[in-house]
C-alpha cells in the first residue's frame, strides 16, 4: 500500500504515524449494549418510580378484591334483613349468634352492616367495582374515539383540520358536569317505563355518564393527538429519515406512533380519576346507579342519614374512593413522568 | 399587537356566545325529547286539567315556536315559571339561591386563590425541605378527594361531633365549613400549579440576573417572580368556577344551604323542567362567562402569548 506523501508546512497528519488497531482494542471499543425500545425504556423508568409502583399494587389489588371478591363472599349487596340492621363491624345479629352456639359457621360482617340490614363490606366491595368499570371504561371511550378525531385532523391539516377544531373549540367550553346532569335527568325520565333490561340494570345515570363521555370527554385527547402528529409532521429527524429514504410507513411506525403512545397513555391515565370523580359527584346526588345497586357515591350519601351514631358507613367508601382516585392520581403521574420526562417538573 | 388583541377579544366573545347559544338549544331539546309531561306525573287531573296547564305554560305549541318564544323570554331574563314551586318564576328563585351559592363560591374562591398561592409559594421557595413535603402530601390528598367526602367529614367532626359550628346555613358562622369544603379542591390545585410554575420562573434567566445585581430576595419575589408565576392560576380562574358551581350542589345538600346548587337538586328530585333549563342555562352562563374573563385577562397579564 502507497502511503500518502504528506505535504510540507500542513497540518494535515501523518498517516505513517498510525496503525490500524488490534482486535482487542476494537473489541473495546464496542459497548455492548442492548438496544432498547421506547416502550422498554419508560417502563423502565416507571418501574424506578417507587411511588408509582406501590400505587399501581394497590389498584391491583382493589381490582382483584372488587371482581374476584363477590364470587367468594356469601352476602349478596342486595339481600336486606331487619333482624341485623346497624351491625358494627365483625359484629353478629341475635340469630346468628345462635347459629353460631349451635356450632354453625356463619361468616361474620367484616364492615358491619346498613341500615337495611345488608352487609356493608359487600356493598363497598360492588361500589368499587362500579367506580373502577366506569373509570377504565371512560378511558377506552376516549381513547377510542380521540385518536380517530384527532389523527385525521392532524393528518389532513389545513380546512379539515381547522374545521375539526372548531368543533372540538366548541365542545371543549361546554360544562360538561352541567350536560351530564342534564342529560342523566333526561334519560332517568325517559326509561322511567322503559322495559330495557340493561339500561333498568346499569341506571339511568351509568347511561348518561358514558353518553356523555362519548360526546364530550375525548375532545382533550383529540387535541393533544392532534398536536402531536401535526408537530411530529414537521420534525427534522421525519425530514431526514425521508431523506434517507424511508418509506412512510416506517415514519408512521418508528416516529408517529410511539410519539403519540406516551401523549394518549399520559391523557388516559390522567382521564380515569376524573372520570371516577364523576360517577361517584353524580351517585352521591342520586342521579347515578339504580338501587339496590350500590355505589360509593350512593353509600356515601346512604351513609348521612345516622352519621352520628355509624360514621364507620360514610369511612369506608369515602377511604376506598380516596385510595382509587389517589392511586390512579400518583400512577398517572408516574407514567407521565415515565413516558415524558420532558415534562417532569 | 393591540388590534390583534381586540381580534383576540372579539373572536373569544363570539365562541362564549355561540357557546351559550348551544348549551340553551342542548337544553331545551333534551328537555323536551323527555315524552311525560311534567304534570302527567302528578294523581287526581283530569286530560283538561292537564291541557289547561300545558296551555298556559305555552306546552302546546310546536317545539320549534316554543323554542323560539324561549331564547325570546331569555334574552329579557323570563325564565318562564316553576312547576314545582307553584306561583314563583323561575328566575325570582334562581335569584333568591343565588344570592346564597355567590356568597359561598366567592369566598370559596377568594380563599383558593390566596392560600393556594402562598402555600404554593412557600413550597416553591422552599424547595426539598420539610415544608415543601408536607404542602405537597396534603395536596396530593386533597385533589384525590372528592368534595362531597370532605363536606361530610367536616361536618361530622365540627358540627356533630365537637359542636363547634352551628348546622344551620342560616345562623353566623354558619357558612364556614360551606365555604372551607367548597375551597379545599381548588385550592390545592392552585398550590400545585403555583409552585410548578414558581419554580420554572426562578430558574429563569432574569431571575438570576436580578440576584446578580444585588436585589433583595423579597423584592425578587414579588416583583418578579410571583408576578410570572400566576399567568397559570388566573387561567384556572375559569374551571375552578366551574368546579365551584357545581360542587355547591353537594355541599349545599349536605349544610342546608338554601342555595342554587340545592334548588337545583331539589328541581331535579321535583322534576321541575322550567327549573332544570333555567338553573342549568344560567350556572352555564356563569361558567362561560368566567372562561371569557380568565382567557382575556390571560393575554393582559402575560402579552409575550401567542394570540393565535
Amino acid at each position: 500500500m502507497d502511503k500518502p506523501k504528506k505535504n510540507f508546512l500542513s497540518f494535515q497528519l501523518d498517516p505513517a504515524k498510525f496503525e490500524p488497531a488490534t482486535e482487542e482494542e476494537k473489541a473495546q471499543q464496542v459497548q455492548m449494549r442492548e438496544s432498547v425500545s421506547y416502550m422498554k425504556d419508560a417502563m423502565r423508568r416507571l418501574r424506578k418510580n417507587k411511588i408509582a409502583m406501590v400505587c399501581l399494587a394497590i389498584i391491583i389489588i382493589i381490582v382483584l378484591i372488587a371482581f374476584i371478591g363477590p364470587m367468594i363472599y356469601p352476602y349478596t349487596y342486595s339481600d336486606t334483613n331487619t333482624e341485623r340492621q346497624y351491625l358494627r363491624p365483625m359484629q353478629f345479629s341475635a340469630a346468628e349468634q345462635a347459629a353460631r352456639a349451635a356450632g354453625e359457621k356463619v361468616f361474620p360482617h367484616i364492615l358491619g352492616t346498613d341500615a337495611l340490614g345488608r352487609d356493608y363490606a359487600i356493598r363497598v366491595i360492588y361500589g368499587t367495582r362500579i367506580s373502577l368499570a366506569v373509570g377504565i371504561l371512560a378511558a377506552i371511550i376516549v381513547i377510542i374515539i380521540g385518536i380517530i378525531y384527532g389523527s385525521i385532523s392532524g393528518y389532513f391539516g389545513g380546512k379539515v383540520d381547522l374545521i375539526m377544531m372548531r368543533i372540538v373549540d366548541i365542545i371543549y367550553s361546554l360544562p360538561d358536569v352541567l350536560i351530564i346532569i342534564l342529560l342523566s335527568v333526561a334519560i332517568r325520565d325517559m326509561v322511567r317505563d322503559s322495559s330495557s333490561v340493561i339500561i333498568m340494570k346499569l341506571g339511568a345515570g351509568m347511561v348518561s355518564i358514558f353518553t356523555v363521555f362519548g360526546l364530550l370527554y375525548w375532545v382533550g385527547m383529540a387535541r393533544q393527538v392532534r398536536g402531536q402528529i401535526l408537530s411530529i409532521k414537521e420534525q427534522e429527524y421525519v425530514l431526514a429519515s425521508r431523506a434517507i429514504g424511508a418509506s412512510p410507513a416506517r415514519i408512521i411506525r418508528k416516529h408517529m406512533i410511539p410519539n403519540c403512545v406516551s401523549v394518549i397513555i399520559i391523557t388516559a391515565a390522567l382521564q380515569i380519576p376524573s372520570a371516577i370523580f364523576t360517577e361517584s359527584f353524580l351517585s352521591f346526588l342520586g342521579l347515578g346507579v339504580t338501587m339496590p345497586m350500590p355505589s360509593l357515591g350512593s353509600l356515601a350519601s346512604d351513609a348521612r342519614t345516622g352519621l352520628i351514631s355509624y360514621p364507620y358507613l360514610l369511612l369506608y367508601p369515602a377511604l376506598s374512593i380516596f385510595l382509587i382516585v389517589l392511586s390512579f392520581n400518583l400512577l398517572g403521574n408516574g407514567i407521565r413522568d415515565a413516558f415524558d420526562p420532558k415534562l417532569r417538573s | 399587537m393591540n388590534s390583534k388583541f381586540a381580534l383576540y377579544i372579539v373572536k373569544r366573545l363570539l365562541l362564549a356566545i355561540l357557546t351559550i347559544l348551544i348549551v340553551v338549544s342542548i337544553t331545551f331539546f333534551v328537555m323536551h325529547a323527555i315524552p311525560a309531561s311534567p304534570f302527567s306525573s302528578e294523581k287526581a287531573k283530569s286530560d283538561a286539567t292537564i291541557a289547561a296547564l300545558e296551555a298556559k305554560y305555552g306546552f302546546d305549541k310546536p317545539v320549534g315556536v316554543q323554542f323560539l318564544n324561549y331564547l325570546k323570554n331569555i334574552c329579557k331574563l323570563d325564565f318562564g315559571l316553576s312547576t314545582a314551586w307553584v306561583g314563583s318564576t323561575v328566575f325570582d328563585l334562581v335569584k333568591g339561591g343565588f344570592a346564597y351559592s355567590a356568597r359561598i363560591g366567592f369566598s370559596a374562591g377568594i380563599l383558593a386563590i390566596v392560600v393556594g398561592i402562598v402555600l404554593g409559594s412557600i413550597s416553591a421557595l422552599r424547595r426539598g425541605k420539610l415544608a415543601d413535603k408536607i404542602i405537597q402530601v396534603i395536596t396530593t390528598a386533597l385533589v384525590s378527594l372528592p368534595s362531597f367526602v370532605a363536606a361530610t367529614l367536616l361536618l361530622l367532626v365540627f358540627v356533630l361531633k365537637l359542636g363547634l359550628l352551628p348546622s344551620r346555613a342560616t345562623d353566623p358562622g354558619g357558612l364556614l365549613l360551606p365555604i372551607v369544603s367548597l375551597s379545599l379542591y381548588p385550592m390545592a390545585y392552585i398550590t400545585r400549579l403555583c409552585r410548578s410554575s414558581m419554580l420554572d420562573v426562578l430558574g429563569q434567566d432574569y431571575v438570576r440576573t436580578a440576584r446578580a445585581k444585588g436585589l433583595k430576595n423579597g423584592k425578587i419575589i414579588f416583583k418578579h417572580a410571583l408576578r410570572n408565576a400566576l399567568s397559570p392560576v388566573i387561567t384556572y380562574a375559569g374551571p375552578m368556577m366551574a368546579y365551584i358551581l357545581t360542587g355547591s350542589m353537594v355541599v349545599e345538600n349536605i349544610f342546608s344551604v338554601p342555595g342554587l346548587g340545592r334548588l337545583f337538586v331539589n328541581s331535579m328530585l321535583r322534576t321541575d323542567y322550567m327549573m332544570i333549563m333555567g338553573v342549568t342555562i344560567f350556572l352555564a352562563f356563569m361558567i362561560i362567562l368566567m372562561n371569557f374573563i380568565s382567557d382575556v385577562l390571560y393575554k393582559v397579564v402575560d402579552p409575550r402569548i401567542d394570540l393565535s
